[in-house]
């Protein structure tokens, strides 16, 4: 699905990325931890497209195309979806209204849609316009449900949102995943077989996790990855001994470079 | 702007115009250029209509009891000169241009709903030019006495083929203690067209004056600065405006209101955009009295060239006003357009998504024929080179 070989990536002639090599494969989930400012976020945008970030080396193959170059809408029709952390505010256009536009003309039942998000109340109001965190999580949630992405992006589904939201964001993640309702009686075979939407998340708290069946995770430090694992092993690690034990991971010849970088 | 030369333009001639008793049975082409200044001749969902050619009064029904309408020269006649109402809140010496509509009124209407009458259908009225060189210098009386309830669709059009036309304009607009004005105009001039229009109108205590004014095609130089006076405790003004001024276009105007009774609110709203031509984008609040609201909003896009100049006054000696103002000019945001993107829009269907929000005259709740048609010229105008 998704192919990331030796990917470098500045941010106002700044190297944030420092050789990125990931793949993803239909149907996997990945979860990316690492520290404040490591490149989590950066990673994610140079996938979507988002200007400001520049590739100086490197490829982004997504589903057999080079995409390294492409512009966001081609990325985004080829079946890349983002979720925005903090979207910016559109006056004049209905939420309801971006819905529609994000189904590209394919017919959608977008109250019922909606009500899966407790957000029908909210289809008339302008795209993020005074909305609370959770709302922009639940905002963001029903593009993505009008977009039916093959492979998910998400920056923290966590964040800003409260413990009875998380239930719905984490669940509603799920179902974008697994491409079938939570009651579906599918046996677990069936849905790992059925299974192509992939994901690639960004988590701090780990929280998501409880709600989705991420395969493979690894931790992002200092523009660069280390530390595959599952990302359960991961999350409990970072809880006991901190990214420090990431150096341990990285080559040699980073090492010095590392140990002087702030750690947040 | 330059002084403009009256003589140029003719303001006498065809008075007797024949009637147009049915406005389905003007000619397409006319009929084209009404539906885009406001008038659908099919809407049969009207109190009453108005319409004015060149000097002439040639079309007038009302359709509801409470409603009064006719041509000004009718009222002036019928009801003693109206002393009460003519030349009561302007003063035919402020200009060039009240002058000569003081004295060459060729038209305009007495539109009066009397009161407690609420009339929820609007009275379309619609002013139109044709020909080369014509002047049409006309006075407009609305009228909403207490506790009535007013919805105005005002059109103005220039024919296809005028050519250096010329609008005069007075209108004075009285809304009584408790009564509710709303009215929406759109114009449609050419691109050669000089329009004038004078007004200024008063709200009595508890009234409300809602005004909408859009403005999306070409005209050569309109200047325009109405002005709304809250003289009763708890009145309320608003003004919405969309305006859009292609290359060539030259548009002064603004809106101004004075809070002259506590509790009174005003509330002067404008998105402006320019794909090459000059809008001069005014706004005043000025507050005699305490407590008073007032908030002034210019938002100006620059698409392609063209100025805009805003220019947001608020001025009050009073303790306990609240007054505001928010101006901006400036480009789509790239982080907007990127959002859209992402979802799969491409660069222009993304800019032209939020052009259309920006402008958003769906706030105006226009009926569905206007809306569509406003549409229309807004899909029309993004998909040329304005993008």
């Amino acid at each position: 699905m998704l192919e990331i070989h030796d990917l470098h990536v500045s941010v106002k002639g700044t190297p944030v990325l420092k050789g990125i090599d990931l793949s993803i494969r239909a149907g996997e989930t990945f979860i990316l931890f690492g520290p404040n400012g490591s490149g989590k976020t950066t990673l994610l945008m140079t996938l979507m497209g988002v200007s400001g970030y520049e590739v100086t080396r490197g490829q982004i193959i997504f589903k057999g195309k080079d995409i390294t170059r492409a512009p966001m809408y081609e990325r985004a029709r080829l079946g890349i979806g983002m979720s925005f952390q903090r979207p910016p505010t559109i006056h004049g256009l209905p939420t309801g209204k971006l819905v529609e536009l994000c189904g590209r003309g394919r017919q959608m039942d977008i109250a019922g849609m909606a009500r899966t998000v407790h957000f029908d109340r909210f289809l008339d109001r302008d795209v993020n316009a005074g909305f609370s965190g959770g709302e922009i999580k639940r905002s963001e949630l029903l593009q993505l449900m009008a977009q039916r992405p093959d492979l998910l992006l998400f920056d923290e589904p966590e964040s800003g949102v409260d413990l009875e939201n998380m239930a719905l964001v984490g669940q509603t993640v799920r179902r974008l995943l697994d491409g079938m309702p939570d009651t579906c009686s599918a046996t677990l075979r069936e849905r790992e077989r059925r299974r192509s939407t992939s994901g690639l998340i960004i988590t701090h708290t780990g929280h998501i996790l409880e709600y989705v069946n991420a395969h493979r995770g690894q931790v992002m430090y200092h523009g660069k990855l280390c530390c595959e694992a599952r990302p359960r092993e991961i999350l409990d690690h970072i809880a006991n001994h901190g990214y420090q034990e990431c150096l341990r991971c990285l080559a040699g010849d980073m090492y010095g470079k590392i140990a002087e970088a702030p750690l947040l | 702007m330059s002084t403009v030369d009256l003589s140029r333009f003719s303001f006498s001639g065809g008075e007797n115009a024949a009637p147009v008793d049915d406005l389905t049975r003007l000619p397409a082409e006319d009929r084209q250029r009404l539906v885009l200044a406001g008038i659908d001749v099919h809407d049969r969902q009207v109190s009453g209509a108005f319409m004015q050619l060149n000097h002439a009064g040639v079309h007038c029904e009302t359709r509801r009891d409470g409603l009064d309408l006719m041509d000004i020269r009718a009222a002036l006649k019928k009801y003693d000169g109206l002393p009460q109402y003519y030349w009561q809140l302007l003063n035919p010496d402020k200009d060039d241009f009240t002058r000569m509509a003081h004295e060459r009124l060729n038209g305009g209407y007495f539109v009066r709903a009397r009161r407690g009458v609420r009339l929820t259908e609007p009275v379309q009225s619609c002013m139109f030019i044709k020909g080369h060189g014509a002047g049409q210098s006309v006075h407009n009386i609305v009228v909403v006495e207490e506790g009535a309830e007013l919805h105005i669709l005002g059109g103005c059009a220039t024919a296809h083929e005028a050519r250096d036309a010329a609008h005069l304009g007075i209108t004075e607009y009285y809304v009584e203690k408790g009564g509710k004005l709303t009215f929406t105009m759109i114009h449609n001039w050419g691109e050669t067209t000089t329009v004038r229009p004078r007004s200024v109108g008063r709200v009595d205590a508890g009234g409300v004056f809602q005004n909408n004014y859009i403005l999306l095609k070409p005209v050569g130089d309109l200047q325009m600065y109405p002005l709304m006076e809250l003289a009763g405790s708890g009145a309320v003004a608003r003004f919405n405006s969309v305006i859009v001024a292609p290359s060539g276009s030259y548009v002064d105007c603004g809106n101004r209101i004075e809070l002259n009774a506590p509790d009174t609110r005003g509330e002067v709203i404008s998105r402006v955009l320019t794909t090459g031509g000059t809008v001069i984008n005014r706004g005043y609040i000025g507050a005699a009295a305490a407590p008073a609201k007032g908030h002034l909003e210019c938002k100006g896009l620059i698409m392609g060239g063209g100025r805009i100049h805003a220019i947001p006054e608020l001025n009050s000696n009073q303790d306990g006003v609240e007054l505001s103002h928010e101006a901006a000019v400036g480009k789509i945001a790239q982080e907007e357009i990127e959002y859209l993107m992402a979802r799969g829009l491409d660069e222009d269907e993304a800019a032209s998504t939020i052009v259309r929000g920006f402008l958003n005259v769906e706030i105006m709740g226009l009926p569905t024929p206007l809306k569509n048609a406003m549409d229309e010229q807004i899909s029309l105008l993004e998909t040329g080179r304005a993008m």
